[in-house]
């Protein structure tokens, strides 16, 4: 167990291709940190850079107190887990889990009590004699998982160890995952694309966009305090709602001049306002309360089972407008509606940097 | 019928190339020919124990069989070694790539005539070069010396194979598996013997094969060149040897029987190439 401590790291490939540019980010003992973003954020070449499977350009890792920069992978004292699992498809399971401490020296009977002790845990004692090919997608992951914690390692990395899994198995590994890592206390860092996993494991989200942090913080204050309109439409599930709006004298006003009041209480001539769909109220008619109103008309009506969301638009184009509704409620296509979101619950952002306004 | 008439083709090349002369060398293979053509008489397995108890058999088998181990040996040996470097290079991959493959464009004949240039008494660059280290070769008069330039010209020959079919081999091993096993495993020596190369084995398997059966047979040609149509006391294949006897010593029979142990050597190593192919592991 250990702190990992990067410091203004940086990654330019051959052609002056920056995918990584100056990330610091201190990771405490025992926290499970997932950096999250979209394909080709850097998330991966990060943590291939943690591992040690690509080449520092600048900057400093630090594993615990040791600098790792030119340390080999091997002697990092750390166990990953791969997108498509990596097992090695000729070794049975058994070997699969030993291979790692075979190498490093240790005696046979520790091998075995760790082995079966992994097995225990993640109930793949059934498999051991048997090879990867034989075995369905979830135990091949649990069979990665093991290969990671017979290490005991300082560290786990994961790169999208879920990806290749089915929706419920997918929950269900997720689940698990937190839970061993609850359990075991062993710092993690964990990259994902999807940021339902990323809210849901995390103690701190890591949020890249560009080879840049975006945002660090707890996930829930990731979801309240977006840092950016990046975030903003990252983060959540329907995306926030992201709108252009001209201050007008005191109100404010749709760029293409459709209606919406509110009052501009920041001072600048223009934003970009943000709007959680859940955050935005069905109302009876025309509202003037504090706040953004909006009138819409609804397009698409899509239920999830436990809610819906309307998909809505502004009379004359502009940007679509997602709403949380009941699961009971009936709307109907074309049918026009009146939206109220309270002042507290409206995110401002520079229209410029996209960066958050408080 | 259609079906039928669309195998003919294929069915009458394997009959008219294939069927027939081999139905050919067995039938003779029990008769003494007459070296005019005159007649043949019936001698039963005359032929067979002939061939089997004369010393020069022996020793011809003796060599091909020195021969095929190391041509096979040596050639998959440098072939593996090249594709692993060639898989690490980066830059210019596909210059190099393209110089290694070269070679295979070259005919065996060919080999072997640049074989005989390149361990020519007077011009050969090798036999200056060994000169150099005090060993004075001389081929086609020398048994050892000749062999050697066999060796190493059929190995020349065949590594640009091995070295496409390793290279791919290489290349379809998940990067992923190499980076997990660079995590399990700090020595690099010590990765390839335990992941690396039981993941080529199923490659490894088959162009043992085809190596043995190059060694063999392709190998015609550069024997040829090199022993110059002169075998005397020089080394040479089996089969070669079934030229030699019947073309050249006009013994059709003898030949035959020759040729058919070859048939049933080249049938052994079909079975077991089979048996490798269906067995061999698909790794997913």
């Amino acid at each position: 167990m250990a702190t990992i401590t990067l410091d203004t790291v940086r990654k330019v490939y051959a052609g002056d291709v920056e995918a990584v540019k100056g990330v610091s980010i201190d990771i405490a003992d025992s926290e499970f940190i997932v950096l999250v973003g979209p394909s080709g954020c850097g998330k991966s070449t990060l943590l291939r850079m943690i591992a040690g499977l690509e080449d520092i350009t600048t900057g400093e890792i630090k594993i615990g107190d040791r600098l790792v920069n030119k340390v080999d992978p091997a002697d990092r004292d750390i166990a990953m887990v791969f997108q498509n699992y990596a097992l090695y498809p000729h070794m049975s399971v058994y070997n699969n889990l030993a291979y790692g401490l075979k190498n490093r020296g240790m005696a046979k009977e520790e091998i075995d009590r760790r082995v079966k002790e992994a097995a225990r845990i993640l109930e793949i004692g059934d498999y051991l004699e048997r090879r990867p090919r034989a075995l369905s997608g979830g135990q091949r992951q649990r069979v990665a998982m093991g290969r990671a914690i017979v290490r005991e390692p300082a560290a786990f990395l994961f790169d999208e160890p879920l990806s290749n899994l089915d929706a419920k198995l997918r929950v269900q590994m997720r689940v698990e995952i937190k839970r061993l890592q609850q359990s075991l206390g062993t710092t993690s860092v964990y990259v994902t694309h999807d940021q339902l996993e990323a809210m849901t494991l995390a103690d701190r989200l890591v949020v890249l966009n560009g080879g840049n942090i975006e945002q660090i913080g707890a996930p829930i204050e990731v979801y309240d305090k977006p840092a950016s309109t990046f975030v903003a439409s990252f983060i959540g599930s329907p995306a926030m709602n992201l709108l252009n709006v001209k201050a007008d004298g005191d109100g404010l006003s749709l760029e293409n001049g459709a209606g919406l009041s509110g009052s501009n209480a920041k001072g600048k001539d223009s934003y970009i306002v943000g709007i959680r769909p859940e955050h935005l109220q069905v109302v009876d008619g025309p509202s003037s309360g504090d706040g953004v109103n909006l009138e819409v008309s609804v397009d698409v009506l899509e239920p999830v089972g436990a809610e819906s969301f309307v998909y809505a638009s502004f009379p004359d184009g502009g940007p679509e407008i997602v709403v949380r509704v009941s699961s009971h409620a009936r709307h109907e296509p074309g049918e026009k509606m009146h939206l109220h979101a309270d002042a507290k619950d409206v995110h401002f952002f520079d229209s410029s940097t996209g960066r958050r306004i408080d | 019928m259609v079906p039928y008439m669309l195998l003919l083709p294929q069915l009458a090349i394997v009959t008219i190339f294939f069927l027939w002369p081999a139905a050919e060398a067995i039938q003779s293979s029990f008769y003494l020919e007459d070296p005019f053509g005159f007649g043949s008489t019936f001698v039963g397995l005359d032929n067979f124990t002939d061939m089997l108890t004369s010393t020069d058999y022996g020793r011809v088998a003796r060599f091909t069989a020195v021969f095929t181990f190391f041509v096979t040996f040596l050639s998959l040996g440098f072939a593996l070694l090249l594709a692993v470097k060639a898989d690490k290079v980066l830059r210019g991959a596909s210059t190099y790539k393209t110089l290694l493959m070269w070679v295979y464009a070259v005919a065996p004949p060919v080999a072997g005539l640049i074989g005989v240039l390149l361990f020519d008494q007077h011009v050969g660059p090798m036999v200056d070069l060994f000169a150099m280290f005090g060993w004075k070769m001389q081929i086609g008069v020398n048994y050892f010396d000749t062999s050697f330039a066999m060796i190493v010209t059929a190995v020349w020959k065949q590594i640009p194979v091995n070295f496409i079919f390793f290279l791919s081999g290489l290349q379809g091993i998940s990067k992923s598996v190499q980076e997990a096993a660079s995590i399990d495993c700090r020595s690099g020596f010590r990765r390839f013997w335990t992941v690396t190369f039981p993941l080529l084995a199923p490659t490894g398997f088959f162009l043992l094969i085809i190596n043995i059966t190059y060694a063999f047979f392709d190998t015609f040609g550069i024997v040829d060149v090199i022993v110059k149509n002169e075998p005397g006391n020089n080394p040479v294949t089996l089969v070669y040897k079934v030229y030699l006897d019947g073309f050249r010593g006009n013994d059709l029979g003898g030949s035959s029987a020759q040729s058919v142990i070859l048939m049933a050597l080249v049938f052994i190593l079909t079975i077991i190439q089979f048996r490798l192919i269906e067995r061999r592991v698909h790794y997913t």
